[in-house]
Order: structure tokens, then C-alpha cells, then sequence
């Protein structure tokens, strides 16, 4: 690990302000900022503790729905008793992903900004746009199996890792911020993360310096909801494809998509096909895929898991 | 351990730790230029924070790199070698011990973000003679074989069963607002965060039911 100074941060504001550090960077769980930094990946001149801003709790929201603040814990956003009867996508999700201990320690804001799983973007000793801009992306031509059938470029075809953010984008929810000038803003989730094009180095709407305070559930979506992912092994994995379903009783409903693509994949036009079944409504979702020979399957495996989930829905 | 004394770390010792750590390593040669310039600290050289811990009831008042892991800490500067170094990454499960009751990752987290946290470790939980009930079960159901992953899974599993005890649900119960219940598949999804490479994993089932059965 490179050194760095270090400084507990006592309001977002001063986070925010302390952001324009050079170097400067905001640690919250730490569990995917700290493993990169052992690797080099990262190299923080100057960390910002976000811990002690007391952002850890869930309040109704007055629209009627629940504002999550960006240090509320997986664990505990998981268990929380209105997320597990209002928004049980979100609760599956959560469990889904990591592990006990990890869940424990990662937060809402770390959690949708956790850095992508491509191996060589692991492996400093490959050339990677993302890890270093310019450099090339050795997934192509190379090892695809994990990642992106959609929405990749010429310059970069990693996935976004995230369980919790594909059924966040499922529910509509909002990400709240503060930027270093003292302003605030919300952006939504379906405009938070970015394709990569060609600067996939960039991977979200937030600029330098920005501090998520809380992330914003829309009041209940209703309906039956659903978090179905698959994985090399049954836990302590990562999605291969994962499904995020909220399905009404009259077929319809909306689907976001994991390990698909550089960002949660959803496309709310192609929900109208829902009602006519998996396959019809995957061919809509995934239309312009252009996977390769060692990922096609994650195609196939997208519209069964969708079929598993519409097969529930209705028993 | 030392009993009731505080344990103070010199300049000079940290200097001489860290640079056993280079060396075993053969870590970054940055690294290894840093400790040699204690005297005379260039630009890069490692920031010294203050922090005190409570570890297994004992307060502990530390001058550390901010670099330094709680799983360092703990093993390095403490001297509790109970908590093992399986992967460093957050991958394995070695490592896990309680904070303010919850169970961790000690690897991922840096000692300088737990400034006055309660930290139970394994040595915390029971000693020879005073085993507490997850050890002795362990020990009864041969619940590990080499025992390297076993603190963590012992650490592990008292946290799981109090997550169970709090109602948290995990990707096996089948209905998300009801009590979770006490079954293995229960037992075997929340503690997929321990691996153990012996494949010691029936017999830890094993063990933490029983435990579970008399806490229940
Ligand atoms: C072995 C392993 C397996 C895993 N498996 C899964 C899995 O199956 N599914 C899954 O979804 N995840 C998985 N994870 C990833 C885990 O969910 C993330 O590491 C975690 O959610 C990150 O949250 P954190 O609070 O620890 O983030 P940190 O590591 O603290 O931060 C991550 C990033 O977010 C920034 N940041 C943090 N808070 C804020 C804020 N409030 N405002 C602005 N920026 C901020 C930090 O600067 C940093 O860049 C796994 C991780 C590991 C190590
Ligand atoms: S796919 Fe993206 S993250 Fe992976 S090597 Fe290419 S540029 Fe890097
Ligand atoms: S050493 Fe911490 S999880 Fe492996
Ligand atoms: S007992 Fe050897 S790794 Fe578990």
C-alpha cells in the first residue's frame, strides 16, 4: 500500500470540501477500496474517513418511501423490516452478494461505487483502460467468459459487479449527493453509472470530490419481487447473470439485469413484452448483444433465469 | 500477552516490524525505502495516526501507519496471533473477528477506523481451561484438521448465531419476513465466508448446531 494521510471527516460538507485534496479519497467500509490500494490499483494520497457522519439510518421518506443513508450497512439495509416487506428485491439482492462478514462492513454509497471484477483490471501487470487510461484492454482478444454482452466498447467490456445495484435500479431509486462547492443533488440510478465508451476509467454521473449522503427508495413498487442470480458456486460469488424482477399480477412488470454489462442493464421499452413471456421479453432487453464465443451463454442464461422468475411470479 | 499493562509501541520498533514484513514479502521497494527513513522522513513517508482499541476488554492506546491493518494490528502489535492471514483480500475468512459484536474481515479495514471499537478476537472468547461453548464444540465434533481457518469459523460462527438471534435473514430463508430459522442450509450459507481448506465443513455444521440447539 502506498502511504497516505488520513483524516475523520465530521459533516458531509466538510467530507466534500476535504475531497479537493489532491489524491484525497473517501473510505467507508473499505472493503473494496482498501483491497485495491494493497494491490496498487488505487493509490489514495489522503483517505476521508466518512464513518462518523452518523449517515446510518433509514427514515421514511415524505414521498413514501425510504431514504437510505450512505453508510447504512448491507447487513442492516437487508434486514430492515420495511426493506423486507416493500422492497424485497433490494433485501434478496443484498443478500445475495458477498458474505456475512462482508455485508457487515460495505455500505450503500461503497456498494454502487465498488470497482469492476475484469481479471486484468486485477492484474497490474496487463495493459487495462480502466486501471490506466490508454494502455488497452486486454479482455478483448483475451479471457470473456465473465464479462460484457451489451453495451461494452472498443475500449473496455467489464461488467459492473454489484448485486444491491441492479435491484436498485429495478426500484427507480435516487442517489443524493453534496459536491465540494456545498451544493446538492439527486441523480437518479438509471443515469448514476456510465458505459464505458471511451473513457472507462469514468464510471459514474459523480464529479470530483462528490459525496453521496443517501440513496432514495420511490414509494413501494408493489407486486411480487424477485432477485435470482447465478454463480459459479452457491455462494461468495460473484453474478455470472442475475435477474432483478418486480412482476405484478397482470404479467407486467420490470426487469434490471447483473453481469451483463458495464452498469445495471435495464431497458424500461422492452418491459412491454414481459406479459408474452421470457424469451420474447430477453430478446427486447438484450437486443444488440454482441457477446463472444466465451460469454454467449450468458445470453441464454439471462432468458432462463428470467423464465425461472416468470414461472415463480405465477405459482 | 502482558495482563492490564498497555502496550507501547516504539518508533524504532515499528520500524524494525515493518521491515521484517518488506522483507518476507519482498515487498514494493517504496515500502522498504520508507522504513529505512525514519530518521529523516522524505515527502512519502508513512503518516503515524493515534488510536486506542479495546481488544478482548483490555485498552490498548497505539501510534501506528495509517497503512496498518486491523488484522496487523492485532497480530503484529499485540501480539494476538490467534486471527489468522489467509489472503489478505477479504477472500478467506481467517481473519474474521467481532467488532462492537459484529463479525468482520479484520484484513480489510485499516486499525486508525475503530477508534474506541470493542474487538474480540479468539483468544477473547475463551481460554484453555475456559473454553467458551463454540470452542469446545469444536473440539468435540473435530470441527477443523490443520486449524488455520478455525478462529475465524469459531469468531464466525458465535456472530452468525447472534445475526440469527436479531432476525436477519440471509439468501436461503425462503420467506423474507418471517423469523429465520435454525436449519444447515441456514447454517452453511451464513458462514460460506469461512473457507476451509481442510474441508473440515460437516463436522463445523455439526458443531454449531449443537450449540445453537442449547442456545435455542
Ligand atoms: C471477496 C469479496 C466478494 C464480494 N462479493 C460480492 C458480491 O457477490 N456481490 C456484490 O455486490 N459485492 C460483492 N463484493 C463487494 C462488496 O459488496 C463491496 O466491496 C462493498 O459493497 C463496498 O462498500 P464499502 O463501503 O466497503 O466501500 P469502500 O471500499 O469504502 O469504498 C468504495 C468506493 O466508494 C467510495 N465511497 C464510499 N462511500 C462514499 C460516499 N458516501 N460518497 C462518495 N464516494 C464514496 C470510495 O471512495 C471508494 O472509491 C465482494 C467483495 C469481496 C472482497
Ligand atoms: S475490460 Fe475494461 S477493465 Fe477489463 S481489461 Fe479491458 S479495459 Fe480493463
Ligand atoms: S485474511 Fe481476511 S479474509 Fe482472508
Ligand atoms: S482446518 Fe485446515 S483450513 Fe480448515
Amino acid at each position: 500500500m502506498r502511504p497516505f494521510t488520513y483524516e475523520r471527516a465530521r459533516s458531509p460538507a466538510e467530507a466534500a470540501a476535504a475531497a479537493q485534496r489532491p489524491g484525497a479519497r473517501f473510505i467507508a467500509g473499505g472493503t473494496n477500496l482498501l483491497d485495491l490500494m494493497k494491490l496498487q490499483i488505487e493509490t489514495p494520497a489522503h483517505l476521508i474517513d466518512v464513518n462518523g457522519l452518523g449517515l446510518d439510518r433509514i427514515e421514511a421518506a415524505p414521498e413514501g418511501g425510504l431514504r437510505i443513508g450512505a453508510l447504512v450497512r448491507n447487513t442492516d439495509l437487508a434486514a430492515d423490516e420495511r426493506v423486507r416487506r416493500d422492497y424485497g428485491v433490494l433485501s434478496r439482492a443484498l443478500l445475495a452478494g458477498a458474505t456475512g462478514q462482508l455485508r457487515n462492513k460495505a455500505t450503500t454509497a461503497g456498494n454502487l461505487l465498488q470497482r469492476t471484477r475484469c481479471p486484468y483490471f486485477y492484474d497490474t501487470n496487463t495493459a487495462c483502460n480502466k486501471r490506466q487510461p490508454g494502455s488497452g484492454c486486454s479482455a478483448i482478444g483475451g479471457s470473456t467468459r465473465g464479462l460484457a454482452v451489451i453495451g461494452a466498447s472498443e475500449a473496455c467490456i467489464a461488467t459492473h459487479p454489484s448485486d444491491m445495484a441492479v435491484a436498485m435500479r429495478a426500484l427507480d431509486a435516487v442517489v443524493e449527493t453534496v459536491r465540494p462547492d456545498g451544493t446538492e443533488r439527486a441523480i437518479p440510478v438509471a443515469a448514476f453509472h456510465r458505459l464505458p465508451g471511451d473513457t472507462p476509467h469514468i464510471e459514474t454521473a459523480l464529479e470530483a470530490g462528490e459525496f453521496i449522503t443517501a440513496v432514495t427508495l420511490p414509494p413501494p413498487a408493489g407486486g411480487r419481487q424477485f432477485y435470482r442470480k447465478v454463480r459459479d458456486r452457491a455462494s461468495y460469488a460473484f453474478a455470472l447473470v442475475s435477474v432483478a424482477a418486480v412482476v405484478q399480477r397482470d404479467g407486467t412488470g420490470r426487469v434490471a439485469l447483473g453481469g451483463v454489462a458495464h452498469k445495471p442493464w435495464r431497458v424500461e421499452a422492452a418491459e412491454g413484452e414481459l406479459p408474452r413471456g421470457a424469451g420474447p421479453a430477453m430478446a427486447a432487453i438484450l437486443e444488440g448483444a454482441r457477446p463472444t464465443h466465451e460469454n454467449a451463454f450468458k445470453v441464454k442464461l439471462a432468458e432462463r433465469a428470467l423464465a425461472a422468475v416468470l414461472a415463480e411470479a405465477k405459482g | 500477552m502482558q495482563e492490564g499493562k498497555e502496550f507501547q509501541l516504539s518508533r524504532r520498533g515499528l520500524a524494525i516490524v515493518t521491515a521484517a514484513a518488506a522483507a518476507a514479502t519482498g515487498g514494493p521497494p517504496a515500502a522498504q525505502a520508507q522504513t529505512g527513513a525514519a530518521a529523516s522522513p522524505p515527502a512519502s513517508a508513512p503518516a503515524m495516526e493515534k488510536v486506542s482499541l479495546v481488544v478482548n476488554g483490555q485498552r490498548h492506546a497505539l501510534e501506528l501507519d495509517a497503512r496498518t491493518t486491523l488484522l496487523d494490528t492485532l497480530r503484529e502489535h499485540l501480539h494476538l496471533t490467534g486471527s489468522k492471514k489467509g489472503c489478505d483480500h477479504g477472500q478467506c475468512g481467517a481473519c474474521t473477528v467481532m467488532v462492537d459484536g459484529r463479525r468482520i474481515y479484520s484484513c480489510l479495514t485499516l486499525a486508525v477506523m475503530h477508534e474506541g471499537d470493542e474487538v474480540t478476537t479468539i483468544e477473547g472468547l475463551g481460554k484453555p481451561g475456559d473454553l467458551h461453548p463454540m470452542q469446545a464444540a469444536f473440539v468435540k465434533h473435530d470441527g477443523y484438521q490443520c486449524g488455520y481457518c478455525t478462529p475465524g469459523q469459531i469468531c464466525a460462527s458465535v456472530a452468525m448465531l447472534a445475526e440469527i438471534k436479531a432476525g436477519v435473514p440471509s439468501h436461503v430463508s425462503a420467506d423474507l419476513t418471517a423469523a429465520p430459522q435454525l436449519t444447515a442450509d441456514e447454517i452453511r450459507e451464513r458462514m460460506s465466508g469461512n473457507i476451509c481448506r481442510c474441508g473440515a465443513y460437516s463436522n463445523i455444521v455439526e458443531a454449531i448446531t449443537e450449540v445453537a440447539g442449547r442456545q435455542a
